[in-house]
């Protein structure tokens, strides 16, 4: 991250880049909660809950301040249910579909990492507000990031038909990691500010963390090449209405309605 | 007219004590470590408090209990603040706590287990230098295994004891 600076950052960067991180946890939150009572064990069950626990959590901290910067007084819960897909930020990593509890975890594993990078950088954002969430949220994720990577390991360095699953997964979800390191003219706007780092400079320490794991779990790491993107401004694969609609039902047929 | 009289920010610290986590209900807010601050604006008594996990559920219960506790003893004027910084620790949970928690069945949290450093901790694995031990919180035995990181409540990990083969609720350390 670049120096402190005072210079300024428009309320519509900051908005943007607050419901980017917010959404990117809202919809993986809601993505892993869709394991509940479905894992293949008791404690894997209960691990994916409380890690999904800790992302809508983080969720509210980061929509939350995201309304209150906005200032026509929505809320986290308004930002979560009542925006159509195109106002979401998410990347599109987050939305691909859960498929087996392999992929599911490869795909927390790929996120993690970026998270887990991103936030510690954002500990020291210039935005005393930002620093706060991700001091926080770092610590979670640490755990969610050991997790992870040690499931990855363990499966793909497992059975063949573990391997296989776990390959198959990384390969899949390979082409949707690029988006997490292409900066905009919006990133530009915050990394001169000092609020957030550029997104670019995060691939480096990705790479190896990824790599190292990768290796370990003897998978092998598929090129660079066509990376798909769109989620961080507004345009999402054909996955994110369906997560909306389960998502925002309760409160678009029943607008309102609390506990 | 009569002043209100203002109790004193120890008696309010001593009510706090007696208010009990919802989940882990052997040990207080206090000794969890999670009320940071107690003091009056003006005539307005201030409770600044710093949740656990960001996502724990008991942060809402928690206070609706100290808004409860709190009227109960005569507080009319409340205000309850969230502090996220500097980020809730293990290490604010009291000895007296900590006690508390093994009694319950539940192992404390031992310093250095912190996932702050991936790296670090990995290293220390591999080479074999990390020994640290969660004891057993029914037999005491050191012989135990960590089952899964994530446990019954965001806070805690399961973890169960080869030696008298009992599961256990580890707290573990952030």
């Amino acid at each position: 991250m670049s120096a402190a600076s005072n210079t300024a950052v428009s309320q519509t960067a900051l908005f943007e880049f607050l419901t980017r991180m917010g959404d990117n946890a809202l919809i993986l939150g809601h993505r892993v909660s869709e394991w509940c009572g479905h894992s293949p064990a008791l404690e894997e069950d209960i691990a994916l809950s409380n890690t999904a626990l800790d992302l809508i959590g983080q969720t509210q901290l980061w929509l939350g301040l995201a309304g209150e910067v906005e200032g026509r007084g929505r809320s986290a819960d308004n930002l979560a249910y009542l925006r159509d897909a195109r106002d979401f930020r998410n990347v599109l990593l987050v939305e691909r579909p859960n498929g087996d509890f392999g992929k599911t975890l490869m795909r927390q594993f790929l996120f993690d990492a970026w998270h887990f990078l991103m936030l510690k950088a954002l500990c020291g954002s210039t935005d005393k507000r930002i620093a706060e969430i991700a001091e926080k949220a770092t610590k979670e994720v640490a755990y969610h990031l050991d997790r992870s990577r040690d499931l990855i390991i363990r499966l793909g360095d497992g059975t063949a038909e573990s391997h296989r699953r776990m390959q198959e997964a990384l390969d899949d979800l390979w082409a949707y990691t690029g988006e997490l390191f292409i900066g905009d003219a919006l990133d530009a706007e915050l990394v001169a500010a000092g609020i957030a780092p550029e997104p670019e400079s995060l691939k480096p320490a990705w790479d190896e963390l990824v790599g190292e794991a990768l290796s370990e779990a003897t998978l092998k790491k598929p090129s660079d090449g066509f990376m798909h993107k769109g989620g961080k401004r507004g345009l999402h694969t054909e996955h994110m209405g369906f997560i909306l609609a389960d998502l925002q039902f309760l409160q678009r047929a029943y607008p309102g309605a609390t506990w | 007219m009569t002043a209100v009289t203002l109790p004193s920010t120890s008696d309010v610290w001593q009510w706090l004590a007696e208010v009990p986590d919802p989940e882990i209900p052997v040990i207080s807010l206090v000794d969890l470590g999670i009320i940071r601050d107690v003091a009056f604006d003006d005539d307005t008594l201030v409770v600044t408090v710093t949740p656990t996990y960001s996502g724990c559920p008991a942060t809402a219960i928690i206070n609706l209990d100290i808004e409860r506790a709190l009227h109960e003893k005569g507080i009319e004027k409340l205000r309850l603040e969230r502090q996220l910084s500097p980020a809730w620790t293990t290490d604010w949970i009291s000895a007296g706590g900590r006690e508390k928690l093994k009694a319950y069945g539940i192992a404390p949290p031992v310093d250095g287990t912190a996932i702050d450093g991936i790296l670090r901790q990995r290293v220390d694995r591999l080479s074999g230098r990390s020994n640290l031990t969660i004891a057993c919180p029914r037999c005491g035995s050191a012989n135990t295994e960590k089952i899964s990181q994530f446990g019954s409540t965001p806070c805690k990990a399961s973890y169960r004891c080869t030696d008298c083969l009992e599961p256990f609720d580890y707290f573990k350390c952030i």
